[in-house]
């Protein structure tokens, strides 16, 4: 783990205010990732996992109550820095994002290969003609033919779309790419397609990915590296490999139990209850009340422990790990 | 690429069950107009479908969004009306029913669909959502319906009952929410229910919840399911049989048992591969997926509609004439010239 | 229902909201309270006027309120009635050829300015030879000034600024001014103390009575002033407001109700019901209405509910349906409208009950900002000279008072007052419709 990390979290912390009260979207996040590395954020829908990428990428909206911590972008710590500098630094052109239902929120009236050139010109100013070659060659990378530059957004099918929109984020080769659930509004053999493209660009970009989804099959087609998300928080950190043959959190254990399989002859099981709520979380374990391996420590916030190069937010493992360093829990 | 047979698929396909829906040669076809009257040609969502559906059976129509599914399920509904063919339900085409008839065939076919929010009016609270049905279909007698519903909801498992009487689905969950619209399909008693995708916008973790809350409530019932997904691994799970749709037709029908052992048609396979399981071999290798995209229901390709991206195209043969279907097994067809 | 009246009630988070629905209230409040008070028919009968009604008022005074304001303080009307006993009566039998009758008036004048006329209305009963009265004026001064003779028919009104030979006695000084004048002081400053006013009445028979009625007409009357026709403004002011109020409700609802009927059977059944509707409402957004409107009030009639059915049926097919059909094309996709026909809902069901309480929210807030606009509307067609010949509105009284060019004669209470009236109303109604708005449409909320 102990790679030249090019993105390192630490107790990265959103909150947003509302008319009921705060919501504690990302609380106190950790993990990091290499070059050329795919981590994927699992997690089920109000975990936070969107927030968390809007955290990385500093786009905040207006009712922000809380946004602190450490965001290392190759060993600089970019939350010193304002936001004219984050955006001429490192904004779509070190990380950049394809959000959730990228593909709804292309310009209906701009042509999508001007659509794809257009960062170029913000971000490098560089003329129209550039731009848009090196839009082409996205359009190459992404494997949508190029006569298609001329068209607008919507005389395109849906993967389509989420390809220009992989393109748009691609442009400015940046080092990292977030992927807000790229595929699931997607059909299996579109999915398939765009997974494969996602390696393909892997490979020959060496980008990093961080990839959010709910998909846990989907997930590991791209994954190196797993970490799942409940109630704000970050409950396993895992190789890929590790993590899918053998799930260390309760939730992780049971999440993977849930998901129906086409080759194995194994009926899936469901998660009894909800996750809670992100208004108003109690203290203690966020997962204790549908974990069935709960006991009476669990009323008290479990500490990170790592385990074998793992991290897992457990209070059973605390035999089996070392406890992750206390100044990077806890911030005054 | 092994699959293995289930041996925990629901009650095995009874071959001598009586035929309760009949599908003969359907065909759906909508016009295209230009400038609002010209005939500019017509989608042919559905194109020659035919199928039978015994009382109590599970069946899954397996397909990518624009093969038709959708349209052949709201015809079963009778919400579109057949271009051609008949849809025979208990011994009556449902095409030529007048409204007084459709009604009565209505109350007989639950539907389920993919939205759990949208599918319920925001304005009204859960009694009066399953009071709807009740009222139209002329349950005159107040106590009797106020009796249905509570039955309906503890059928769902929404317990206690008093507690989601009086809420609107705003405040409810995905899950609870699904719920709710399973019950109200319900509550009429039919004998068949129609499940437009009813998990896919649920969380992972529920939608094995409510996909077996479905399988429990059609074994109870004795119900007809169709259940409609494009998401393949959930389908051994739920069902007896599958069709695989293409372009407005089915290219594949099979026991599920049959079709994961053995599939035949090249786009089923193509599907297959396409679907991921958890297993982090996966980040290692490429999936090989047919080029192209699925073709427009204005012009579909002559002959198989498949073969400008099958890799087993017979030149000559498959871009000319229409595969028939043809057995491979007993209740195992493929609709491919590969198997002549 | 239950949530929508939760989420009206929200409005309340908004001091706007609860500034206009006081205002509001206060006003329909008026309009109740003038409604019991001053029945419709007394209304109409005070409003045709008439010097039976306002003869003892004056014409275009100021509001009574104005002294608060003023540095100088105006008169009100001063009435004295020898009917009434207000005037000392004598009288002095001269034979059998008749009798001297003389009629005293004294009265205290304390203010700082003239009265606007002065008039002496008579009343005589005699058979066959009218009597003759002449009157004298006494100031509190000891100066005395004779003003004139007057032969009395059954009924005779003497306009003392009418009567030339008092005007040259005078010299040339209007009456009002002159008989309270001081003359020692240049500028026409009023004497203040006791006036004395003598009629004496010579009759010619036996058995001739007279009686007489002193006026002299204040510069301010009334809560609201009067107009050109001496009558009291408070009637148009109290009355303006339950027909404005009710003109503008209904005005609003019909149009808003039958627009959004309009444009839910329109979009359900589509086809050509739909592109009939549509062609007919384009046509109509562009016909001008208020050049119809003046067709309609010119060539047919200007009852106010003529008007109110023209305005409701021109506005039918207007913006509206355009607005409501877009958003019901959007709720008919909804799968829940779908499910609805799957379990065999019939048409006109789903319109009513699934189509559209989907709609209600978006109508209450442009049903109540729509308000305003037709009062306004109502008001503006009166100016135009196409209101209501009878009822007494604000509009009405704006347009009084421009024709008798009001503001070049600085009676801004004329115009001021009705102006006012309509402005709460409209900002009133304006600021309940904007919360509204907030409440139904949540992404307005940031702003």
């Amino acid at each position: 783990m102990a790679q030249d990390s090019l993105l390192r979290l630490r107790d990265l912390k959103l909150y947003f205010r509302t008319t009921k009260g705060t919501v504690q979207a990302v609380d106190g996040v950790r993990f990091s990732l290499g070059h050329n590395e795919a981590v994927v954020v699992i997690g089920e829908s109000g975990c936070g996992k969107s927030s968390l990428a809007k955290a990385v990428l500093r786009l905040l909206p207006r009712n922000v109550e809380t946004y602190e911590g450490e965001v290392f972008l190759n060993g600089t710590d970019v939350m010193q820095l304002d936001e004219e500098a984050f955006r001429k630094q490192v904004r779509w052109v070190k990380m950049s994002l394809v959000p959730q239902a990228a593909m709804n929120a292309l310009n209906p009236v701009l042509r999508v290969g001007d659509q794809v050139a257009e960062p170029m010109m913000v971000h490098y100013d560089v003329g129209k003609e550039e731009a848009l070659a090196q839009a082409q060659r996205m359009f190459e990378h992404v494997g949508v033919p190029l006569d298609f530059m001329q068209r607008y957004a919507f005389e395109l099918s849906g993967g389509m779309r989420q390809r220009v929109a992989i393109a748009m984020s691609l442009v400015t080769a940046p080092a990292l790419i977030i992927l807000d659930e790229p595929t699931s509004a997607l059909d299996v053999l579109t999915q398939a397609n765009i997974m494969n493209m996602l390696k393909r660009i892997k490979d020959e970009m060496e980008t990093s990915f961080i990839l959010i989804t709910h998909d846990i099959a989907t997930s590991s087609e791209l994954a190196d590296k797993v970490a799942v998300m409940y109630a704000g928080q970050i409950v396993e950190v895992s190789d890929a490999f590790q993590f899918f043959t053998e799930p260390l959190h309760p939730y992780s254990q049971k999440l993977m139990a849930s998901v129906p399989r086409l080759r194995a002859d194994v009926e899936p099981e469901f998660i009894t209850g909800q996750p809670p709520s992100l208004l108003g979380l109690k203290p203690g374990c966020r997962f204790a009340p549908r974990c069935p391996m709960r006991h009476d420590r669990c009323d008290q916030d479990p500490p990170v422990y790592e385990v074998d190069g793992r991290e897992v937010r457990c209070w059973l493992y605390e035999g089996a790990g070392t406890r992750v360093a206390a100044e990077e829990v806890a911030r005054a | 690429m092994d699959v293995v047979a289930s041996s925990s698929s629901p009650v095995a396909a009874d071959a001598a069950r009586e035929t309760m829906l009949s599908i003969k040669d359907l065909r759906v076809w909508f016009e295209l107009r230009r400038w609002g009257f010209g005939h500019a040609g017509s989608v042919r969502a559905v194109d020659g479908v035919s199928f039978d559906l015994g009382y109590g059976e599970a069946i899954a129509v397996v397909g990518e969004s624009g093969c038709g599914k959708s349209t052949l399920m709201k015809s079963i509904l009778g919400l579109h009306l057949p271009t051609e063919g008949q849809i025979v339900f208990e011994g009556t085409n449902v095409a030529e029913l007048g409204s007084r008839q459709m009604q009565w065939y209505r109350s007989h076919v639950g539907y389920v669909q993919q939205d759990p929010f949208g599918a319920l009016p925001p304005f009204m609270m859960v009694s009066r959502i399953l009071e709807e049905p009740l009222v139209i279909n002329g349950v005159r007698d107040k106590v009797e319906r106020q009796e249905r519903i509570v039955q309906a909801l503890e059928e769902v498992k929404l317990t206690p009952v008093d507690d989601f009487l009086n809420k609107f689905p705003h405040m409810l969950s995905g899950g609870q929410q699904q719920r709710i619209v399973i019950a109200r399909a319900m509550i009429l008693q039919p004998r068949l229910i129609v499940a437009d995708e009813p998990v896919s916008m649920l969380d992972a973790s529920i939608r094995v919840e409510i996909l077996k809350l479905m399988r429990a409530l059609q074994e109870a019932h004795d119900l007809a399911v169709i259940y409609i997904t494009h998401d393949l691994s959930t389908v051994r799970y739920f069902s007896e049989r599958i069709f695989v749709m293409y372009a407005g037709q089915i290219v594949e029908k099979a026991r599920v048992d049959d079709l994961l052992a053995n599939p035949s048609h090249p786009y089923t396979l193509a599907l297959l591969a396409a679907t991921s399981d958890p297993d982090p071999e996966n980040a290692l290798t490429f999936k090989d997926v047919p080029p192209g995209e699925p073709p427009s229901l204005v012009h579909p390709p002559a002959g198989c509609r498949f073969h400008p991206r099958c890799s087993h195209a017979i030149a000559g043969l498959c871009d000319a004439e229409e595969p028939p279907e043809f057995e491979i097994s007993p209740h195992h067809t493929a609709a491919c010239w590969l198997f002549k | 229902m239950r949530s929508l009246w939760n989420n009206v009630r929200q409005i309340g988070r908004y001091p706007s909201a609860i500034v206009g629905l006081t205002i509001i209230l206060l006003v329909v409040a008026f309009g109740i309270y003038t409604v019991v008070t001053l029945p419709y028919r007394e209304a109409i009968q005070l409003w045709r006027g008439g010097e039976e009604i306002w003869g003892e008022s004056p014409k275009m005074a100021r509001p009574v309120w104005y002294n608060l304001f003023s540095r100088d303080k105006l008169p009100t009307t001063i009435v004295l009635n020898s009917r009434e006993g207000e005037a000392v009566k004598s009288r002095e039998p001269l034979g059998d050829e008749g009798d001297d009758i003389t009629l005293v008036y004294t009265f205290d004048y304390a203010y700082d300015d003239f009265p606007q006329e002065l008039t002496v209305f008579f009343e005589a009963t005699y058979d066959e030879k009218s009597p003759y009265a002449s009157l004298m004026w006494r100031t509190p001064d000891g100066r005395e000034i004779r003003l004139g003779q007057v032969t009395l028919r059954p009924t005779e009104t003497y306009r003392l600024a009418l009567d030339d030979r008092l005007a040259r006695r005078l010299r040339d000084v209007p009456p009002q001014i002159a008989l309270f004048a001081d003359p020692e002081i240049e500028e026409p400053t009023p004497v203040k103390g006791t006036y004395e006013l003598e009629i004496r009445v010579t009759t010619f028979e036996p058995n001739v009575d007279v009686e007489a009625k002193w006026v002299a007409y204040g510069q301010v009357h009334g809560l609201a002033g009067t107009d050109h026709r001496r009558r009291d403004l408070m009637v148009a002011l109290q009355w303006g407001t339950p027909i404005a109020l009710a003109f503008g409700l209904l005005a609003a609802l019909g149009t808003t109700v039958t627009t959004m009927l309009v444009a839910a059977v329109g979009v359900w059944f589509g086809g050509w019901v739909d592109g009939i509707i549509q062609r007919i409402t384009e046509i109509n957004m562009v016909l001008p209405l208020l050049p119809i409107l003046i067709m309609v009030g010119t060539f047919y009639s200007r009852s106010i509910w003529t008007m109110l059915g023209a305005v409701i049926a021109l506005s039918i097919f207007g913006g509206g349906i355009k607005t409501f059909r877009a958003i019901f094309i959007q709720v008919r996709e909804a799968p829940y409208i779908e499910a609805a026909r799957a379990y065999g809902a019939s048409n006109g069901r789903i319109i009513v009950r699934y189509l559209i309480p989907r709609i209600i929210p978006v109508m209450i807030p442009s049903l109540v900002s729509g308000v305003p606009v037709y009062v306004f509307l109502e008001a503006s067609l009166t100016l135009l000279g196409l209101g209501d010949p009878v009822l007494p509105t604000w509009g009405k009284v704006i347009e009084d008072a421009r024709a008798q060019g009001a503001l070049h004669n600085a009676q801004y209470y004329w115009v001021l007052q009705p102006a006012a009236l309509l402005m709460l109303v409209g900002l009133s109604f304006a600021m309940v419709g904007f919360s509204l708005d907030r409440v139904f449409n949540p992404r307005l909320r940031g702003l």
